[in-house]
């Protein structure tokens, strides 16, 4: 096997070293009871070219494997990955180092995640960031677990119900264990989130709304925040799309005080869901109870410039069971991944793509409101939107499906009582011929 | 005196992203646009975030700089213990790359998805053989992610049954993240001395374990690379006393169809698969941690799960104890493909026999510095051995100072002051990818430094000398932190 090294005479001299007669005897220790019994029942080994076979094979049995266009969002985004960006990901020299506790031997590692953390701050409108979490669902589930750190005593968290279902369920899973509650927002007719009401809480210590959310829609941030803020709790801001803070407002500049979501859209395959990144900033004055790793500057002892893991103190391996979270790891390569993405967009780069996703979702959401579909909610929207279809939409989609194109997702199972709406996105990645021919398929 | 392969290159300098570039220039192949410009409402527009613009052979080169600042696997040795840092197969990249994997949507219909759900069904089946466990859930993320899974998963459990266990032990040879998953599902954890041996006694367990505790949390072969060997008796006495037993499966690379978790009783182990099934670090992830457990707590795993039917593979969504999700969608799935490799490519003799090699290396370094270091224990060790400073600190050269000088010498430095219950330990792990003449190079090299300890301990307290950075000043990072430029 050419991953194993050893030779049958290494193996005898080093076998001769340690006093042992055999690679069994250097497990004779070990009690009867406990060892394996017979040969893990596996296939293997396959060659190189056997593996590859096989997993073309498993991928051309995928529908994306020969589609032409997904027009669904929803969490994960078709965006183009710059050749750039996977290859400079993909250098081994990220790819196979560790967690940079040695920072002497990991600058690119450190100054890349530094890098990450400015440019994502500045994304969203943060003072600071984190190196990152595990995805945008925990990543706000990790949010709320901080406000009712900051909170103390406060045992609510109220949550859109327009906020992603999957991270929703995430958040539930965290918190069950503790004795907090969660509220759940409903929605307005143009699918911004119901804050009335929340005046009726007397323990609040945070409030999540999504934006764009599920549905699309822009929220209204700046008014969600002078609200929360009244209430004396503070103000979360989740996102599966942050490409759409190229075009609007950041949360973190109109008075969120948690930013956090999925950055799967800088530089990332969607790969089935993960592996993406979570993005975390938060205003400065929380930073000693944010979670996660996080990377500061400082010098060398010859004055020079350099970089560390820092605030440690807030951490698994110092506080043990006190620490902000157990989170011992960061997405380290997929953040370097979204930086490098950040870094080849720039801010002329991102605000045109954010403007082209704009627009490509605008021209199918017309055409499809021209052929007779009704929006599901009036807000503004990105490059996702929810319709309903008047009449059976199944057969049109069916059509579509025999084309290679997937025309939307079926909200109903997400939403019962939204009936026969589909959730569509149309990134850079979609034409204008897809789009034409989802158009035509509809007015059939 | 032997030299590692360390030397002094060509350094080249590169500045901050933000301090390079000039507005208008850009890096990305923007597509030509092919539909109408809309209005955008003024009140929502922004003025976009305040990045450089830059070229893409500034990027490109900012990118290979910093990436020639770093030390990966790919560049040398990394002697890590408990992080098992072994070659990261080049094919298992090609393969996560492989299109309609990769461009998977993770919300089409099981239908369209039959290929990546096969292989995700595989995997489980596969983990769960070569653990000996029932059921496996692939979603957590890391290491860290599994183990607070098997906690959400144990407060489910006794809360179903109605009882209320608010306690856990936890060795002091454990890993930080233990006691914090605890934590968060408000167990208090409650330390447990190893014994003498290095390895926990029955009897200290016996004598903390009572009807208001959870059960223990284990890591065996156990960070001081010694196999736990009184564990069936451990487990025995938590489950009497209606406990579960938590295994962290940090070290599974000493033990790969050698031992059966199961036969342990062991209830849950979460895996790393970036340590024993080979997909890479990535500078600190994405990792995996898929959660192996027991027939009893698999109606508690987290949903979805994907099972086999008769028309396929499916999504199993409904599930009444289940703990529900802790991923947005199926765990990171890129790396699942490279551990599915890689497993594929090993097959079962070549598994059991990594272990083997894994705890030869392990087990042959500590014999030919057993002259150099003190050891901590002088037991049978596994895949790893901890040593300590002892014999240098009469020079006044400590862990800290012979890891630095390490990486003059070109090595990753093992990994230090870890675990807790020895002073100034060094925790070597070798892994079975390295061969007998790098290994014997490295324990050459050690000797040097530990003879250079005696005489030009300057030279070791100043050290490295030869990296792009010299030692930072971490107690200026965390006391005015400096997170953004």
């Amino acid at each position: 096997m050419r991953y194993l090294p050893h030779t049958e005479e290494e193996i005898g001299e080093m076998l001769a070293a340690t006093g042992r007669r055999s690679l069994d005897d250097l497990f004779a220790h070990l009690p009867d009871d406990v060892r394996y019994e017979g040969d893990i029942d596996i296939p293997g080994p396959l060659s190189e070219w056997e593996l590859t076979d096989h997993l073309q094979d498993l991928g051309q049995s995928m529908f994306t494997g020969s589609s032409r266009a997904v027009l669904i969002g929803a969490g994960s985004y078709d965006h183009h990955q710059p050749e750039i960006v996977r290859s400079l990901s993909g250098r081994a020299e990220f790819l196979t180092s560790y967690t940079p506790y040695q920072p002497e031997m990991a600058q690119g590692t450190l100054q890349g995640i530094f890098e990450f953390q400015t440019l994502t701050a500045r994304l969203l409108g943060t003072e600071v960031a984190n190196a990152s979490m595990y995805d945008g669902a925990s990543a706000l589930a990790e949010a709320l677990l901080m406000t009712l750190r900051i909170g103390k005593k406060k045992r609510t968290v109220a949550i859109s119900s327009a906020v992603h279902p999957h991270y929703r369920e995430v958040v539930r899973t965290y918190l069950a264990p503790g004795p907090f509650e969660i509220v759940e927002l409903s929605l307005g007719e143009d699918g911004r989130t119901n804050l009335s009401g929340l005046d009726e809480i007397d323990d609040l210590a945070g409030v999540a709304l999504q934006s764009p959310n599920f549905f699309g829609v822009i929220e209204d941030h700046a008014a969600g925040a002078e609200l929360v803020h009244g209430l004396g709790a503070l103000y979360v801001a989740c996102f599966s799309e942050p490409l759409s803070f190229g075009l609007f407002k950041s949360p973190g500049s109109v008075g969120a005080d948690i930013v956090c979501g999925e950055g799967q859209s800088f530089g990332m395959k969607q790969s089935f869901g993960g592996a993406g990144l979570g993005m975390f900033g938060c205003k400065q004055q929380f930073v000693r109870s944010m979670p996660g790793r996080v990377v500061g500057q400082t010098v060398d002892m010859e004055g020079k410039r350099g970089f560390v893991l820092t605030l440690s103190t807030r951490e698994q391996h110092i506080r043990r069971e006190k620490a902000t979270s157990n989170i011992c790891s960061n997405q380290g390569l997929c953040a370097m991944t979204a930086a490098i993405q950040m870094a080849t967009l720039g801010r002329t780069g991102l605000r045109q793509l954010a403007k082209l996703n704009y627009d490509k979702a605008a021209y199918l959401r017309k055409g499809l409101l021209a052929a007779g579909a009704r929006p599901l909610f009036s807000g503004p929207v990105f490059n996702e939107f929810a319709v309903i279809f008047a009449d059976d939409f199944e057969p049109a989609r069916e059509r579509l499906l025999g084309k290679g194109i997937v025309a939307g997702l079926p909200l109903a199972p997400f939403y019962p009582d939204v009936g026969n709406a589909f959730l569509f996105c149309a990134t850079e990645t979609v034409s204008k011929t897809i789009i034409d021919e989802v158009l035509e398929e509809v007015r059939r | 005196m032997t030299h590692g392969p360390g030397t002094n290159g060509l350094i080249l300098e590169e500045p901050l992203l933000w301090e390079k570039g000039k507005p208008g220039r850009m890096a990305y192949s923007m597509p030509p646009s092919d539909v109408p410009e809309e209005t955008v409402d003024e009140e929502l527009l922004g003025e976009g975030p305040d990045f450089p613009d830059l070229g893409e052979l500034d990027v490109v080169r900012h990118y290979t700089r910093l990436s020639q600042w770093n030390f990966g696997i790919d560049t040398g040795m990394y002697p890590l213990g408990s992080c098992t840092m072994k070659y990261n197969p080049k094919i298992n990249e090609k393969m996560a790359a492989t299109p309609g994997l990769a461009s998977a949507h993770p919300l089409l219909e099981p239908e369209f998805s039959q290929g990546i759900l096969k292989l995700h069904y595989e995997l489980q089946e596969y983990l769960a053989r070569i653990t000996g466990m029932d059921a496996v859930s692939l979603q957590p993320s890391a290491g860290a992610q599994g183990e607070l899974t098997a906690m959400l998963m144990f407060a489910a459990y006794f809360r179903k049954k109605n009882e209320k266990r608010t306690k856990i032990l936890i060795p002091d040879t454990a890993h930080g993240t233990n006691p914090a998953s605890a934590a968060l599902c408000g167990f208090t954890s409650i330390p447990l001395a190893s014994g003498e041996k290095g390895i926990l006694d029955p009897a200290a367990v016996k004598e903390l374990m009572d009807d208001e505790t959870v059960g223990i949390m284990v890591t065996n072969p156990n960070t001081l690379g010694l196999f736990e060997e009184h564990i069936r008796e451990i487990t025995d006495i938590v489950h009497e006393r209606g406990g579960l037993v938590y295994g962290d499966g940090a070290n599974m690379n000493a033990i790969m169809g050698i031992v059966d978790i199961k036969r342990c009783g062991i209830d849950a182990v979460h895996l790393n698969l970036h340590k024993t099934f080979s997909t890479p670090h990535g500078g600190g992830g994405p990792g995996s941690g898929p959660i192996c457990v027991t027939a009893e707590l698999a109606p508690y795993l987290p949903v979805p799960r994907v099972a086999a039917s008769d028309n396929g593979y499916i999504l199993e969504t409904e599930s009444e104890d289940s703990i529900g999700r802790v991923h947005g969608f199926f765990g990171n799935v890129s790396v699942l493909i490279r551990a599915y490799s890689y497993i594929l490519s090993m097959g079962p003799a070549n598994l059991k026999k990594a272990s083997q090699l894994a705890v030869l290396n392990g087990a042959y370094v500590k014999a030919r510095l057993l002259d150099t270091f003190a050891l901590a224990y002088d037991r049978p060790c596994m895949h790893e051995c901890v040593f300590s400073d002892a014999r240098q600190q009469p020079f006044k050269v400590t862990t800290l100072d012979m890891a630095k000088r390490l990486i003059d010498h070109g090595y990753h430095p093992p990994t230090i002051y870890f675990p807790l219950v020895v002073s100034g330990a060094i925790m070597v792990e070798p892994t079975e990818t390295e061969c007998k003449d790098d290994l014997d190079t490295f324990i050459e090299v050690c000797k040097t430094i530990a003879q250079e300890a005696t005489k030009e301990g300057e030279r070791l307290r100043e050290a490295p000398s030869i990296t792009k950075v010299r030692r930072l000043d971490e107690t200026q990072a965390a006391r005015k932190p400096c997170l953004t430029g």
